[in-house]
């Protein structure tokens, strides 16, 4: 082992070697080839035979934007980004604010209970959705029947499938940025809140001119982490709808899966892959830019409470 | 509002929430347990009229459900195991030690953690058919086992190390691998623990790539298998139940009596951006 040959060798590149071989070769490399892909007619009869395999440009690209189910799916994509993403930041922040005063007893109870979903298995709690979403003998429908609404055919109606996933997937994630905005209340400093106090500002502009204004960096790290969550949409219409009624919930990551592994079209479904990626990427910079801006502005607001 | 009065409509508020975060497991358990039926019987029962564990006896029985949870908790164990070992090494490598390219590597790195996992996922798969290793358990382990974010997760918390430690063990004449192995491994447990915890609840619930990699019925995991018996007995709601709870009931146990370490390492991810 003490070769004089290995005795000028860097022991660093011993422990970073083997974890960064393994992303280069299992995450980077297929990254760059999916783009490589993306450019080839890559097929079933490819996956046979590589001899068939041609490269075609931006063809894949063209057929995209004149693909509509590409277009309902980017629709819906966004559907699910836009409403679920602040729904379920909301749900978290008002779970947070519940839980964390300090008159609250048991806090570590009613923590575990609402952070119980995000650990669960989606398929699984995708299967029990379901059920609880039957029309006629799901909870949800005989809870509404109490008060004289519906029945409703929640995954059988195309208007209604989406919220349905929606509230599915706001309950199963608001534990998470639950957590972490119960890390950015606890770091408010108590004094911000007697100085309004005694400046004579009620519960509700203490919320609004302290805890959001100091919050707003939360805000930004739960915003980035939950858009870039919710942009790969897929298990939830996989287990509960197949992406129906009507492609009504057909995502984009669910549609490159049927393009990619049930049609083989795995050329096509890498442009769908890059599509995906350059969206989370755009917004990812743009929600960074106004991160930076809400981030400049808590910081004025929090030094002259 | 008196004090006392917030409190409580506090603590109601509170225990209203948490009982319709936690309805429909329960309703998933206590279905499970039903007799063939009841579960589609209205209105809806939350409590079976009379406990039968017979679902769960053909989960194991004529659905061989051991299978899968075996397969479950192997493709878990090996790649939290290899992924805790090489994302530590690294982590501290990128935190304490002096490699060329060493701050350029690392921005890389971060900056890549946008990319989501599905865009290099077809070439992926075309890479592992060339090594042979589609619906082989190596096929689900093998993309899992470094991780970026675990290693960003390892550095964060081995800058806080000393340095006069590990200076101290090299005076001593302790090679670079001894001092991670009986110096730093021991110093980053807490965040370990969190890592561990993280990727042994990912690859456990983890469904896409499961789903595509492993072929074969009898290499499923849970969540694959419970998937596919959707399709196949969405009729049998109780059945149904009774591998849902099978699946989410190990995790859940593993969380509640770890809470500690995951909450903290939730935190700790949002607290250093």
């Amino acid at each position: 082992m003490s070769g004089s040959g290995v005795a000028r060798f860097n022991p660093a590149y011993a422990l970073v070697g083997p974890a960064l071989g393994l992303i280069a070769a299992f995450f980077f490399l297929p990254v760059a080839a999916a783009f490589l892909l993306s450019l080839t007619d890559f097929d079933l009869y490819a996956l046979a035979d590589p001899a068939n395999l041609r490269l075609i440009g931006a063809r894949n690209y063209v057929a995209l934007l004149r693909d509509p189910l590409f277009w309902v799916a980017l629709r819906n994509t966004l559907y699910f980004v836009v409403v679920a993403g602040p729904l379920s930041i909301a749900v978290s922040l008002a779970a947070a604010l519940l839980v964390t005063p300090a008159a609250v007893r048991l806090k570590g109870l009613f923590r575990t209970l609402f952070f119980l979903p995000v650990v669960t298995s989606l398929v699984a709690v995708a299967v029990v959705w379901r059920y609880l979403y039957h029309p006629r003998f799901g909870l949800l429908n005989y809870a509404l029947g109490l008060i004289r609404l519906g029945p409703f055919d929640w995954l059988g109606d195309p208007q209604l499938a989406m919220p349905a996933i929606i509230a599915m997937a706001v309950w199963k994630n608001f534990g998470f940025n639950m957590v972490i905005f119960m890390a950015g209340i606890q770091s408010i400093p108590e004094r911000l809140y007697e100085a309004a106090s005694i400046d004579g500002a009620g519960a509700w502009q203490q919320f609004w001119r302290v805890t959001v204004p100091m919050l707003a960096p939360t805000f930004f790290f739960v915003g980035v982490m939950t858009l870039i969550g919710n942009f790969q949409l897929f298990a939830e219409p996989y287990v509960m709808t197949q992406g129906g009624p009507a492609h009504s919930t057909l995502s984009l990551v669910l549609y490159m899966y049927e393009e990619g592994f049930r049609w083989w079209s795995l050329g096509y479904a890498a442009a769908l892959a890059f599509v995906l990626f350059g969206l989370i990427v755009a917004v990812t910079l743009l929600t960074r830019v106004r991160g930076r801006q809400a981030r400049d502005g808590a910081v004025t607001v929090g030094a002259t409470p | 509002m008196s004090r006392r009065a917030q409190a409580r409509v506090l603590h109601v508020a509170l225990a209203g929430g948490s009982l319709l975060t936690v309805l429909p497991l329960w309703w998933m358990v206590a279905a499970s347990f039903m007799p063939t039926g009841e579960a589609s019987s209205f209105p809806p029962r939350l409590w079976p009229s009379h406990v039968t564990a017979e679902h769960y006896a053909s989960l194991f029985g004529r659905l061989d459900v051991a299978r899968y949870a075996g397969n479950s908790l192997l493709i878990a164990t090996a790649t939290t195991a290899i992924s805790v070992l090489l994302n530590s090494m690294a982590g501290y490598a990128f935190a304490k030690l002096q490699f060329t390219g060493r701050e350029r590597i690392f921005r890389w790195l971060v900056a890549a953690l946008v990319i989501p996992g599905q865009v290099g996922m077809l070439p992926l798969f075309l890479l592992l058919k060339q090594l042979g290793l589609i619906n082989t358990y190596w096929g689900a382990i093998v993309p899992g086992m470094a991780s970026i974010f675990g290693i960003f997760m390892v550095r964060q918390y081995a800058l806080s190390i000393p340095d006069t430690m590990l200076d101290a063990a090299r005076i001593d004449g302790a090679s670079e691998l001894r001092i991670y192995w009986e110096l730093v491994l021991p110093s980053c447990r807490p965040i370990l623990v969190t890592l561990a915890l993280f990727t042994f609840m990912g690859t456990w619930n983890d469904f896409l790539w499961p789903l595509v990699v492993l072929t074969d019925g009898e290499m499923y995991t849970l969540p694959v298998a419970l998937a596919n018996l959707v399709g196949e007995h969405v009729q049998d709601t109780e059945l149904m139940m009774a591998g849902a709870v099978l699946t989410v009931l190990p995790i859940v146990l593993v969380f509640v009596v770890l809470q500690r370490f995951y909450i903290a390492g939730v935190m700790s991810g949002a607290l250093k951006e």
